[in-house]
């Protein structure tokens, strides 16, 4: 038998796979094909014009927009009401939320509240709003407001839970002020979460404002669009929430720069 | 300044953990604290810096802490408690911040402990660029920042593999022999209790009583891993525990 010669064969691989690696040429490749077949179809006859019109006179219907100047109208209507309601919805979230993070009052207090109106579709209150603020731009930047600053509350306070307590009693240990270890240990320990509850209150914000600005508004991107379906103009209504889709991939990105700046340290 | 541990005793609850420990730690000297896991030797610990307040007993400060120390009781912890968002050097100079030092004075302390742990180069490296090892030299090296009366050391090698943990051994070693610093340093491991400690002080388990404080006179910096008279005491020392460290094994966890 040991004179025999052993039959050798190599150790087949059987790992590998179950790892996404990043393919840059595929996306646009699939958008590119995409409005292709649409176009192509549309032009073919077999998707009709008041169902889906093509791409390229949804693109007209664009530049018509850019140059009467209506587009600088309704984009900085839009603009303006959802930069206001979220800057100052995320403000006062961050405020109050850091008090119901570090103050137990707060908690007891608050807490509950803040459970009790984040689940109410915030649109529902537009009616209300309206009455409160006028018809005018206070209801709907108090829509917007409304529905940023719950999640932003939300995620700045179990932000401020998770902070590791290790973290906290080293300061402690090294005399540092309370001031000192809200500002900086909790805070930017928070700052991932707070961070990933912004992305979560910026797209609320754009639903929101969308719909307020269905309601009732003479101006912004929202009017526009509910204007073109009206008018039955659906290349207008492609145009329009081609637009939509564009704002929130720019406030995608955004928050995406500020986590590559703020958060490198993450492992 | 020395440190006086008086008729300490804690209690979680119904849970005594700590139960009358007297012990004096002198100027100049390092204390190790060994026990069975569950022990309370952390506690101890916490309660010693005023982390935690005791259910009976004090520590006290006898005698005045140096002058120039920021903070007399000053701890390195197991799992290091560097900031991720700071460099290197930043995380030194938390500590130092707000504490009324010029800019120059707070540079010169920096470049000075950052030097004695050989963390110059590594200055502006965050946390996650660093390994386990430099990671706790980081710490050891804010903590001497404040020029600390007494280094409190939880379990500061036991997050750290066993070649790393023989470097930094050194490293203290080193450190205590330029400039004699004050400690008491928490450990369940036998060898570094032996190698480092002026005194071994052996807790029972739980509820935590001093079972028996053991001196050793060899000079720290002379201490070898293979002397035999060193290990003669870290058998004993583990004669002394194997029944207590059996106990605690099998012992299942409250809750």
């Amino acid at each position: 038998m040991a004179d025999e010669p052993e039959r050798a064969q190599p150790v087949k691989f059987r790992g590998g796979g179950f790892v996404s690696k990043p393919r840059r040429f595929v996306a646009p490749l699939v958008f590119a094909v995409l409005i292709a077949i649409w176009e192509w179809g549309a032009r073919a006859g077999w998707i009709s014009p008041l169902v889906l019109p093509a791409p390229s006179e949804a693109f007209e219907a664009f530049k018509d927009l850019v140059e009467s100047g209506q587009l600088l109208r309704h984009l900085s209507a839009s603009l303006q009401r959802l930069i206001v309601g979220f800057t100052a919805g995320t403000t006062l979230g961050l405020t109050v939320g850091t008090f119901i993070g570090l103050f137990s009052i707060a908690r007891s207090g608050l807490a509950p509240l803040v459970a009790a109106i984040f689940p109410i579709p915030k649109i529902a209150l537009l009616p209300l709003f309206i009455i409160w603020f006028g018809i005018g731009e206070g209801s709907k930047v108090a829509t917007i407001l409304f529905g940023s600053f719950f999640p932003t509350v939300i995620a700045t306070y179990s932000g401020i839970d998770n902070v590791d307590r290790g973290l906290i009693r080293m300061g402690q240990s090294f005399n540092l002020t309370y001031r000192d270890i809200v500002r900086k240990i909790v805070l930017p320990a928070a700052l991932p979460a707070i961070l990933s509850g912004m992305r979560i209150s910026a797209s609320i914000s754009i639903i929101l404002l969308v719909a307020a600005e269905m309601i009732g508004a003479e101006y912004g991107i929202g009017a526009y669009v509910l204007l073109a379906g009206n008018l039955m103009a659906t290349d207008q209504l492609i145009a329009g929430v081609a637009m939509l889709s564009i704002l929130g991939l720019t406030v995608n990105w955004l928050i995406n720069l500020a986590e590559r700046r703020f958060l490198k340290w993450r492992a | 300044m020395d440190l006086k541990v008086q008729g300490l005793s804690h209690r979680y609850d119904d849970l005594e953990v700590l139960r009358g420990i007297d012990l004096t730690i002198r100027q100049g000297e390092i204390v190790s604290v060994i026990g069975p896991s569950g022990c309370g030797k952390s506690t101890l610990l916490r309660l010693i810096g005023g982390l935690e307040r005791p259910t009976e007993g004090e520590v006290l400060q006898v005698g005045e802490p140096p002058a120039d120390s920021l903070n007399p009781l000053t701890y390195v912890f197991q799992d290091f408690a560097l900031l991720p968002w700071r460099t290197v050097k930043g995380n030194v100079s938390l500590v130092l911040e707000s504490k009324g030092l010029a800019q120059a004075e707070t540079d010169a302390r920096i470049a000075d402990v950052l030097a004695r742990t050989r963390l110059t180069d590594f200055a502006d490296a965050i946390p996650k660029q660093l390994s386990g090892g430099m990671k706790q030299r980081v710490a050891i090296a804010r903590a001497l920042s404040v020029n600390p009366a007494v280094l409190l050391m939880d379990e500061p090698l036991s997050a750290l593999d066993s070649q790393t943990r023989e470097l930094l051994m050194d490293d203290l070693i080193q450190l205590w022999a330029r400039e004699p610093f004050t400690s008491c340093y928490v450990t369940h491991n036998l060898n570094e209790a032996v190698r480092l400690g002026h005194k071994v002080v052996v807790l029972s388990r739980r509820p935590g009583v001093i079972r028996e404080i053991v001196t050793i006179d060899t000079p720290v910096p002379k201490r070898s891993i293979s002397d035999p008279a060193l290990a003669e005491i870290q058998q004993s020392l583990w004669e002394m525990m194997r029944e207590e460290a059996m106990t605690a094994d099998m012992e299942l966890a409250d809750g």
